[in-house]
């Protein structure tokens, strides 16, 4: 924290009211001096806990880790080791359900809310409030209050399906249901902040195009297929490009709270799989090499939709 | 939509000199009720929460919203049999020295990239920019070396210094700086005011608006925050809040009321905050979203 200091007492302006006269060094040099000294302390700690790491975590992949310090380069073995891991595809297939599941729903669930509460309607401000309010709530206390309500003995869900005459089920011990409640769940949390960035998508088309597709007779449906759907382009990529990537390395927080990987490691996705053998099991090495696997995936998943929806331009040929 | 079609049949009917209610108004009460049924669904688990934490023992589980005795007994037994106050206490300093720290080098290194002219910044802005795409829980492996390399495990500057950096924040307040007049600090620099100057007395207090959205921001994120402690901390001193209650639910396996105090007083702060700040909030996911 010394270095916040450091450029307040070495910045040379603030020195003294040196006008721009030549005074040893020229105002374009001082100019590069300053900035150099204003960006040094984010662009030191960008490199150091954040682009440094993503390096290291290619190169850690090539060795074994053991214990405290001990480095060992086994090449391209995590990554063979990686292949005919069962567990580790497992959680990879658990990981695709999860993101295919999880993106379009909440993607149509947030534009649907957002359509909603677009309209002028008494209390909406209320509304909003309340679709909102889950994402604030941090995934650990999301994850014992569903844990909560989803029990299945004394859980308000089955208790609340039991008193329609209907059976309930083990939400959260079923290895067919479990990732879903967590898909569910997470769906409540996220639902209002994309409900948020489709709103403000939706608000920047003008009104205009919505009066002459009126007076032309389109109805409601029409008008959302040939004027909102088209003109929100760039906001739903924003908001798929972002929910995909965020999927494929989320719902940690929720899985850890949740379920643990069970039942059965039926929601053992793979940021949970690689945290176990990185932080329960020591194998650093390892899982830098699933971790390493994981960004290409990533990468590889923006980059598609990027092609798919061009980037999110307005035209798509239609 | 249906808004829009309710006022142009008002408008219809108006022409048509006619008293009669517009035929929308029906479709106008029954998306109204539509949407507050769906926003009651939305805040029930909360609502759920708030009433099972208000409950003894013997009555948590049953099944109802409105408790038939109200205790705070849960919220005294959370704070007596666990330190909880520390943990609270240690959940505020870190995310307010991480918020604090990080407003300051952020707008630091935005007021250059916006203002600034150096070979390179372009280069430089694209760098910062690209290491957006690289997420948490990626480098939280050799992130985690790193930081027992540096010594940063088991310490508050072990939490909090890897959580400053972050071009997110840098990001949106470029964009900010771009969009203010140059006219004030042009006349600073020609009355003979060095670039600290011109940053510290005129950039950042016109900052102000988009500092406190982003300082609320920054704050609900650290004080959500749970991997990177989960890895970086062991020490009970140490343990911040959202850690806790994860160990209180395994210590009291089922005994929901006191799981649910504790996780509503780790919650209770960002509510507050949300209820407070919520247009601030809000204002920043938009900008954050289409600029």
């Amino acid at each position: 924290m010394t270095s916040v200091v450091t450029p307040r007492r070495t910045s040379p302006e603030a020195a003294g009211g040196t006008p721009p006269e030549k005074k040893g060094l020229s105002r374009r040099h001082r100019e590069w001096i300053a900035a150099g000294l204003f960006l040094a302390p984010d662009a030191i700690g960008l490199l150091v806990f954040v682009a440094v790491p993503m390096l290291l975590s290619v190169v850690l992949s090539f060795f074994q880790v053991s214990g405290f310090g001990s480095y060992e380069f086994i090449g391209l073995g995590n990554y063979e080791r990686m292949l005919g891991d069962p567990l580790f595809w497992d959680s990879m297939q658990i990981t695709g359900v999860y993101v295919l599941v999880l993106v379009p729903v909440l993607f149509a669930v947030s534009l649907g809310l957002g359509l909603l509460v677009k309209q002028k309607l008494p209390g909406m401000g209320i509304f909003r409030t309340l679709f909102f309010l889950p994402y604030v709530i941090s995934l650990v206390v999301v994850g014992l209050l569903w844990k909560f309500m989803l029990d299945e003995q004394v859980g308000v869900v089955n208790k609340a399906l039991r008193g329609l005459g209907l059976d309930g089920t083990s939400w959260l011990g079923d290895p067919a249901v479990a990732l879903y409640s967590i898909i569910a769940v997470f769906i409540w949390v996220m639902m209002g902040y994309y409900m948020i960035i489709f709103l403000a998508g939706l608000q920047e088309i003008p009104k205009e195009f919505y009066e002459a597709a009126r007076i032309d007779g389109a109805g409601p449906w029409k008008q959302f297929r040939t004027i909102t759907w088209p003109l929100l382009r760039p906001t739903s990529f924003f908001v798929l490009l972002m929910s995909t990537v965020a999927a494929i390395t989320g719902g940690f927080e929720l899985v850890f709270v949740l379920t643990e990987g069970g039942p059965a490691n039926s929601t053992s996705l793979a940021i949970f799989y690689i945290y176990q053998q990185a932080f329960i099991f020591g194998e650093y090495g390892y899982a830098a090499a699933m971790g390493t696997f994981l960004v290409l995936v990533m990468v590889v998943c923006s980059a598609v939709i990027f092609k798919v929806t061009k980037g999110g331009r307005f035209d798509d040929g239609e | 939509m249906a808004s829009e079609t309710t006022t142009l049949a008002a408008g219809r009917a108006r022409g048509a000199a006619t008293g009669r209610k517009g035929p929308g108004s029906r479709g106008r009460l029954g998306l109204t009720l539509f949407t507050a049924v769906l926003a009651a669904g939305a805040f029930f688990p909360v609502l759920w929460m708030i009433s099972a934490a208000l409950k003894p023992r013997d009555q948590v589980n049953d099944g109802k919203l409105i408790p038939d005795d109200v205790t705070l007994q849960n919220f005294v037994y959370v704070f007596t049999e666990v330190p909880f106050a520390r943990y609270l206490w240690n959940s505020f300093f870190v995310s307010a020295v991480i918020t604090l720290v990080a407003l300051l080098l952020h707008s630091m290194a935005a007021y250059a990239l916006a203002r600034l002219r150096f070979p390179g910044r372009e280069t430089v802005f694209t760098l910062i920019f690209s290491t957006l795409l690289i997420t948490a829980p990626v480098v939280l492996i050799p992130l985690f070396l790193v930081a027992r390399e540096l010594g940063l495990l088991d310490s508050y500057a072990g939490l909090i210094i890897p959580a400053i950096f972050n071009a997110f924040g840098i990001f949106l307040l470029r964009q900010f700086y771009l969009g203010i007049p140059r006219e004030l600090e042009e006349a600073a620099i020609v009355d003979g005011c060095g670039h600290w100057r011109v940053y510290w007395s005129i950039v950042l207090p016109l900052s102000r608006p988009i500092l406190s959205a982003l300082a609320i921001f920054f704050f609900l994120a650290n004080w959500n925050a749970f991997l990177w402690p989960l890895v970086a901390t062991n020490n009970p001193d140490l343990t911040v809040v959202q850690l806790a209650i994860t160990t209180f639910q395994t210590q009291y396996t089922s005994a929901w009321n006191y799981i649910l105090a504790a996780a509503l007083v780790a919650a209770a702060p960002m509510l507050v905050l949300f209820f407070a700040f919520q247009r601030q909030i809000v204002e920043s996911i938009k900008t954050s979203g289409l600029k």
